[in-house]
């Protein structure tokens, strides 16, 4: 049987997420001769294809983001939401109480080291910033939850262990966790 | 030459670096590279969404700016703290603060070199994608590829010693620390040193073998002149705490200066196609000003390296070029290993220290200062937290330099010179992206992430008209 194909992505994320999965350490050797990586971070193919399993780590901030988002669902069989900015939209909804404009205002004119006296905001050849960072199934269907952040190396582990063997996994509560 | 029509050649997004980024290539109309720029496409507004908090939150809450280098931003925001409560922390609590930014330096530079950079060295840019990656690696160079792993497991182990996670760790706290470290835990600690020693000798012998076989592209690939940046203490390149140091390219020391003074040095510049903007030294504007940080821009800053081994590798680095000044792009690699080697020494004299086993955490204390700084060096280079409070702590308003940042300019130039040097019109070889990206890799703005391709590498190009519509996509399975 061909390996199954996995496509993964980080949005409004910080890349622990990904990071957590390198911690499995050598046992990633073992995890690739398993599954077949397509589309990730951390390979250099650019476009999803069609996969079994898709993974979304981070929030949905911008409009390339939501884009992204549908884009891998439409490519993949299974969804799997990773770590709290995923799941819950993480620190990213610290920035929902304030207009986009604001928050682009303050990064880019007001801040204290910055000289930037025509108050230029970045936006040109740039996916523009949703008006709030929402979690990823307020925009699309999700199938397996893996809250943390990020979740633990063993978490992870466990989850492509678990849809390995064909079944969908829950994470169980001992090795969950919301931080 | 305004109303020349324009092709565009999109790179989107860039792999194995950390965040979003994307290259894109002005064709004039015979082909010719007009102009080549890397933006950054992403801003989450740590900046604006820290307003209300309390300070005390400030070393949870900035990790999650970044899951490769997270101890930096946790060490630098818990030495902002510190400043706003006014005290010096203890000497165990600043050594075992040491202690876990050594592991990060291990860790992240050992990722950024094993699993990211050495492929594209030992298969060469223009390698098939499907072994140019860490498992081709762990194929054809089984030892060196489990001798990455293994560097970047000890560091990782180490951060979760004392932090109890392996990313974003809990451990620094405004005023100290919250755990000792044991006896036993330290003794495990020095055991693996020796043999991780043994093995990033030989990615030592590795990198310098490759550079001296391909002298010309060393010489070349994406070498620009610039100043350089990075902290020391007693001029000796230091990772956790000194003054600010910018050194012009001949080597003059240009300015020191206390972290605390940082905002009268550096100034940032906004473009409006990138999200990522441009620190410059001030005195000289923009963007005379620019300088590099990381690795070579640490190692170019400092006089010395206060460790044996370390310092001896130095002064081998250094008779590249007559001046001591390495203006070479891809000895980033070279020496990002030497601070691998500096962070194992160094590690081994804190352990050795009976501080690192004191019970002696934290100092406590209330807000004394309305204003904060903290700086360390991060893996990638000098990162700034600026914090100002109210009387009772609720942060009123943040600045955050992060790292990447100062590259900036770097890696747009260095990007601009390889397209140059490799595109002639819009029929463009993978290989010639490849390097594009690889310059960006160089300066390591993290995606760190190991692995690379594995199968099949499409991609995919836009060719776009002067009004931004795409005439043409190019996809290569
Ligand atoms: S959940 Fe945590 S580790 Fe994962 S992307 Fe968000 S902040 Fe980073």
């Amino acid at each position: 049987m061909a390996k199954p194909k996995l496509a993964s992505v980080w949005l409004e994320a910080c890349a622990g997420c990904h990071m957590s999965f390198l911690d499995i350490d050598e046992r990633i050797v073992d995890l690739l001769g398993k599954v077949e990586l397509t589309a990730t971070p951390i390979t250099d193919i650019k476009i999803f294809p069609e996969v079994e399993v898709g993974v979304i780590e981070g929030a949905l901030g911008n409009e390339e983001e939501l884009h992204l988002a549908k884009e891998l669902r439409e490519r993949c069989k299974i969804l799997i939401a990773w770590g709290d900015c995923a799941v819950f939209g993480g620190i990213n909804c610290m920035r929902n109480f304030m207009p986009a404009e604001q928050v682009l205002k303050e990064g880019y004119v007001d801040t204290a080291s910055t000289v930037n006296p025509d108050g230029v905001l970045p936006r040109q050849d740039l996916p523009a910033l949703l008006p709030q960072a929402i979690p990823v199934d307020r925009a699309v269907k999700v199938d397996v939850y893996v809250p943390g952040c990020p979740p633990d190396a063993d978490t992870i582990y466990y989850v492509f262990s678990e849809i390995l063997e064909g079944r969908i996994p829950t994470v169980p509560t001992d090795i969950m966790r919301y931080d | 030459m305004e109303n020349t029509k324009k092709n565009t050649i999109v790179v989107n997004p860039v792999t194995r670096i950390e965040g979003h980024g994307k290259i894109t290539v002005d064709l004039t109309d015979d082909g010719a590279v007009d102009r080549a720029r890397f933006h950054v496409t992403q801003y989450r507004g740590f900046e604006i969404f820290s307003k209300g908090r309390d300070f005390r939150e400030m070393p949870v809450i900035t990790p999650r700016i970044c899951g490769i280098c997270p101890v930096s931003h946790h060490l630098a925001s818990a030495k902002a703290c510190d400043a706003i409560l006014g005290v010096t922390i203890t000497p165990t609590a600043a050594k075992l603060r040491e202690v876990m930014h050594m592991g990060q330096f291990i860790q992240s530079h050992a990722l950024s070199f094993f699993h990211l950079s050495s492929p594209d060295l030992l298969f060469g840019f223009d390698a098939d994608p499907a072994i140019r990656n860490v498992a081709g690696l762990a194929q054809e160079y089984p030892d060196l590829a489990m001798a990455g792993i293994g560097m970047r497991k000890y560091g990782q182990e180490i951060i979760k010693t004392l932090g109890g996670k392996k990313i974003h760790p809990w451990h620094s706290i405004p005023g100290g620390v919250n755990r000792s470290l044991r006896p036993e835990e330290r003794d495990g600690m020095l055991a693996a040193l020796p043999k991780l020693k043994e093995d990033l000798r030989k990615a030592l012998d590795l990198v310098k073998n490759y550079l001296a076989e391909n002298a010309e592209l060393a010489a070349r690939f994406a070498t620009i002149e610039t100043s350089y940046l990075g902290l020391v203490k007693d001029g000796n390149l230091e990772l956790y705490d000194g003054r600010i140091r910018l050194k012009s390219p001949r080597g003059r020391i240009t300015d020191e200066f206390d972290d605390s003074e940082y905002c009268t040095h550096i100034g940032e510049h906004v473009e409006e196609w990138s999200y990522l903007k441009f620190p410059f030294y001030r005195p000289l504007g923009f963007p005379q000003g620019s300088y590099r940080v990381g690795p070579l821009g640490r190692i170019n800053a400092c006089d010395d390296i206060s460790t044996p081994e370390a310092s001896a590798e130095l002064a081998a680095f250094r008779k590249s070029t007559d001046d001591g000044m390495v203006h070479y792009t891809l000895y980033y690699h070279y020496a990002r290993l030497i601070e691998i080697l500096y962070s194992m020494e160094r590690l081994e004299e804190l352990l050795n220290d009976p501080d690192v086993l004191g019970s002696d955490l934290r100092i406590t204390g209330n807000v004394t200062n309305r204003e904060g700084i903290g700086v360390v060096e991060a893996p990638r280079g000098t990162l700034i937290h600026h914090y100002m409070v109210d009387d009772k702590g609720a942060i009123e308003r943040v600045n955050l330099i992060v790292a990447t940042g100062h590259n900036n300019y770097a890696m747009n130039r260095g990007v601009e010179q390889v397209a140059r040097d490799y595109i002639t019109g819009p029929d463009v070889k993978e290989g010639a992206l490849n390097r594009m990206e690889h310059v960006i890799r160089c300066y390591d703005p993290c995606l760190s992430c190991s692995t690379h391709a594995v199968g099949k590498m499409p991609l995919k190009l836009e060719v776009r008209n002067s009004r931004g519509d795409v005439v043409r996509t190019v996809i290569k399975e």
